[in-house]
C-alpha cells in the first residue's frame, strides 16, 4: 500500500510516527474506544522508519502523562494538535527521566503492588531500562505494563 | 544524610565518612550521648542478630528502643494502613529502624514520615547496614579499602548480603572473585552494574583455584531449600565447605568473613585460626550501627 487517506480532522491530535505495531496499544491505552471519534492508519509507509503507525482523534487533547507513555512506548511518536484544520502545536515525544504513575512494578513483591501508592521509575537513556525506585529492580520497557490511563 | 535505605543513595565520601565515624567510635575517641533518644524498631520479618545489633547500638550510647515485631505490614493484613502505622510510631521515636519482607518498603516509609528512617533489610533488595559493617570489617582488617582481592562464595544467587558488598566495593577498585555452583551465580543485573562501573570481576566454581591470592574471602550459606533435588545438594555443598587445610598457603593478611548465622559452610576448626574473622565482624556491626544512628540524629 503506497499512500492511505486519512481523514483530515477539524479540531484535535494526531500522533504520527508510531512504531508500526503499536497504535492499538495506544488506543487502548487511552481509552478511544470508550467515547472518542478516532482513526488508526497501520503499517503506512513512512521515510523514516520504513513503516509506521498514525491515530487521529477528534476533540481530543494529550495529557503530559499520556505524551510520556506514547514516548516510552514509541519513542519515535510525534505529537501535532489541530485548531480549524490547521496545526497550532507539533512536538516530538520525549523519554522523561523520572515516570511518575504509569508504570505497574512486575514485582509482585514489591511496596508499590502492596500500599495505595504511586509508583516511579527512572529510565536510563542509555540502555532504555527502568529502574523501580523502590525495589530497585531493572527492567525494559518490553517486560513492564502500562496503568490503564483516566 | 536523612536516611539510610540503600547503598546506591551512598557516595564514596558518604561511605569513608561514616566508616571514620564508627572507628572513632569503637576507639573512644567519640563519645556519643543520645539519652532520651528512642528508636521503633519495626521487624516485620524475624531477625533477631540485626535486631539485637541495632538494640545494642542504641543502648551504647545511652538510647532506648520501641521494638514491634510481627509479619502485618500491609493495609490488607492489619487493617491500619501501614503508612497509619507508620505515622504514629514517628510520634513517639525519634529514628525508625525497620525490616520488611517488602522490597521497597523502607524507601516508602521514609517517604511518609518526617523522622530518619533506617533500612534493616527489605526482602531481597537491600540491607545497607550489613553492607556497611562488612566494609568496616574489611578496612580495620587490611588498613585500607582500595584495591583489595576479595573473594565471595557460595550462594551468591539469593545472597543479598554479597549483592550489597559489591555495590559497596564499588567506588574502590576491588577485583572481586565469584565461587559458586552454576546455579547459584551471580544474578545478571549485579554482574552489570559492577560492568558499568568498570569493576574488574571473575567467576569460578572452585575455592582452591584462587584462595591463596585473596585479601578477603566473604563465605555464604549454602541454602537446601535452594535445590530441587537432595543428592544435588550433597554434591554441591563439600566443594563450598571451608576446611582448615584449604588455609595453608594462604596470603599473611588473608580475613574471612561470613554474615552469620553459620550452618557448616566454615568447619569450626578454623575459627580458631588468625584468619576467622567472622565474630569480630559481627561486633563491628554494633559500632558500624551506632555511627549511623548518630550520623542520622544530627550528633556527629
Ligand atoms: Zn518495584
Amino acid at each position: 500500500m503506497k499512500e492511505m487517506k486519512v481523514q483530515r480532522i477539524e479540531n484535535g491530535t494526531v500522533i504520527d510516527h508510531i512504531s508500526a505495531g503499536k497504535a492499538l496499544y495506544i488506543a487502548q491505552l487511552l481509552h478511544l474506544a470508550e467515547s472518542s471519534l478516532f482513526v488508526i492508519g497501520s503499517n503506512l509507509q513512512s521515510s523514516k522508519l520504513g513503516k509506521k503507525d498514525i491515530i487521529k482523534i477528534e476533540n481530543y487533547q494529550l495529557s503530559e502523562a499520556e505524551k510520556q507513555s506514547i514516548a516510552l512506548i514509541s519513542p519515535s511518536a510525534s505529537f501535532t494538535e489541530i485548531k480549524n484544520y490547521n496545526v497550532v502545536n507539533k512536538a516530538q515525544a520525549v523519554i522523561p527521566e523520572l515516570i511518575m504513575e504509569l508504570i505497574v512494578c512486575p514485582n509482585h513483591n514489591c511496596i508499590t503492588n502492596k500500599e495505595i501508592m504511586s509508583s516511579c521509575f527512572k529510565m536510563n537513556p542509555r540502555n532504555m531500562t527502568l529502574q523501580c525506585a523502590y525495589c530497585e529492580k531493572k527492567y525494559t520497557i518490553d517486560e513492564v505494563t502500562f496503568k490503564k490511563l483516566l | 544524610m536523612k536516611n539510610l535505605i540503600s547503598m546506591r543513595d551512598l557516595d564514596k565520601a558518604d561511605i569513608i565518612k561514616l566508616l571514620s565515624t564508627a572507628e572513632k567510635i569503637e576507639s573512644g575517641e567519640l563519645k556519643i550521648n543520645i539519652e532520651g533518644k528512642l528508636a521503633a524498631l519495626l521487624f516485620f520479618e524475624p531477625s533477631t542478630r540485626t535486631l539485637f545489633s541495632f538494640d545494642t547500638a542504641m543502648k551504647k550510647m545511652g538510647g532506648k528502643s520501641l521494638i514491634m515485631t510481627g509479619t502485618g505490614t500491609t493495609s490488607v493484613s492489619k487493617g491500619e494502613s501501614f503508612s497509619d502505622t507508620l505515622m504514629t510510631i514517628s510520634q513517639y521515636a525519634d529514628i525508625i529502624i525497620q525490616r520488611s519482607p517488602i522490597e521497597g518498603a523502607a524507601r516508602y516509609a521514609s517517604e511518609v514520615v518526617d523522622i530518619p528512617v533506617v533500612n534493616a533489610g527489605d526482602g531481597a533488595n537491600q540491607h545497607p547496614t550489613q553492607a556497611l559493617l562488612d566494609l568496616y570489617s574489611i578496612m580495620k582488617t587490611q588498613g585500607t579499602l582500595e584495591s583489595l582481592k576479595i573473594g565471595m562464595v557460595g550462594d551468591l544467587k539469593f545472597g543479598r548480603t554479597v549483592h550489597s558488598l559489591c555495590q559497596a566495593l564499588a567506588d574502590f577498585q576491588p577485583e572481586i572473585h565469584l565461587i559458586s555452583p552454576t546455579h547459584l551465580r551471580m544474578p545478571q543485573h549485579i554482574l552489570d552494574d559492577m560492568d558499568e562501573k568498570e569493576i574488574n570481576w571473575k567467576e569460578g566454581e572452585r575455592l582452591e583455584n584462587i584462595i591463596k591470592e585473596l585479601d578477603i574471602l566473604y563465605v555464604t550459606r549454602i541454602q537446601k531449600e535452594r535445590f530441587a533435588d537432595l543428592d544435588d545438594y550433597k554434591k554441591v555443598k563439600g566443594s563450598y565447605i571451608l576446611s582448615r587445610s584449604m588455609l595453608n598457603d594462604v596470603k599473611k593478611n588473608l580475613k574471612i568473613l561470613h554474615p552469620l548465622p553459620r550452618v557448616d559452610e566454615i568447619d569450626t576448626d578454623v575459627d580458631a585460626t588468625e584468619y576467622a574473622y567472622y565474630f569480630p565482624q559481627a561486633r563491628n556491626g554494633v559500632f558500624t550501627r551506632q555511627a549511623i544512628i548518630a550520623t542520622l540524629l544530627g550528633e556527629v
